[in-house]
């Protein structure tokens, strides 16, 4: 029952915050609900054995991206932006979109009945070796090659950023 | 126990969440910040089938939507602050430079 009672604090506080960071009128107060959306993400992380994920949750989301977001959002002047309406003309038509993707993912989701076996990371094997130990290993032997696209992907974002947010000289 | 179907729900109530703040907002920076929302959403289901199938894979691969995710973030607000320089605004309806 506990576990239950817990796990539906969360997922509630997730969707009212994320509710919230998209009808906020200033761009700041949805970057505060987001941040409270992320740390109740990674708290659901740590229900689900993924102690890791959790720490990076916090440590990326909240301390990288939402930082560089606020960041941005006083870098820019906005005070103009907030006067006026902050919806599209046609919004009734966009949440009839989202009601219908969420109408669509559940049934489809509804109809998943096969599931593959259960694999070898069972939680007393993760246990055995820590859940740490079990990641990089699987990380720097079978995933070698998408590790090594991602670091090259990470490095196309660092002089894609420099170049587009460089100020041109006139003439130059 | 919490079963994986909760999970499952949760996750896609926040994906549409995130579909319907890219939809309707007119302020950029907030339409990057549902796209942050939607991968999040993608990545609590990954994390739930990862324990449930008892298979880490899963969660290797929320570590590469992170990193994905993060350039993304980075991108975007670069070319945000390039169109700044060019039209202070944020308001996409008034972003329509490229028209012809």
């Amino acid at each position: 029952m506990v576990p239950q009672l817990f796990f539906a604090y969360f997922a509630m506080v997730i969707v009212i915050t994320s509710v919230l960071v998209i009808t906020r009128k200033n761009p700041v107060h949805s970057v505060l609900w987001m941040l409270l959306l992320f740390i109740h993400i990674a708290a659901l992380y740590l229900f689900l054995n993924a102690e890791f994920l959790a720490v990076i949750q916090i440590i990326i989301y909240a301390g990288a991206i939402l930082v560089l977001f606020l960041f941005v959002i006083m870098l820019l002047n906005l005070k103009k932006e907030e006067l006026g309406k902050r919806f599209q003309r046609g919004w009734t038509l966009s949440i009839l979109i989202g009601a219908f993707s969420i109408a669509l993912l559940l049934s489809i989701l509804g109809k998943v009945t096969v599931f593959p076996p259960p694999g070898p990371y069972s939680i007393e094997a993760i246990q055995r070796e820590g859940s740490i130990m079990t990641l990089g290993r699987l990380l720097y032997t079978e995933y070698l090659f998408p590790f090594e696209i991602v670091s090259v992907i990470l490095l196309v974002a660092i002089i894609g950023a420099v170049v587009l947010a460089k100020k041109r000289r006139i003439g130059g | 126990m919490v079963p994986l179907s909760w999970y499952i729900v949760l996750s896609a109530l926040v994906f549409s969440i995130g579909i319907i703040g890219f939809l309707i907002r007119r302020n950029i920076i907030i339409m990057l910040m549902c796209i942050e929302l939607m991968l999040n959403a993608v990545n609590i289901s990954f994390a739930a089938f990862a324990h449930y199938m008892q298979d880490m894979r899963g969660q290797i691969m929320v570590f590469f939507v992170i990193a994905v995710a993060a350039s993304e973030a980075v991108i975007g607000l670069a070319l945000v602050i390039a169109l700044f320089r060019n039209k202070p605004t944020v308001n996409i309806d008034e972003i329509n430079i490229m028209k012809g």
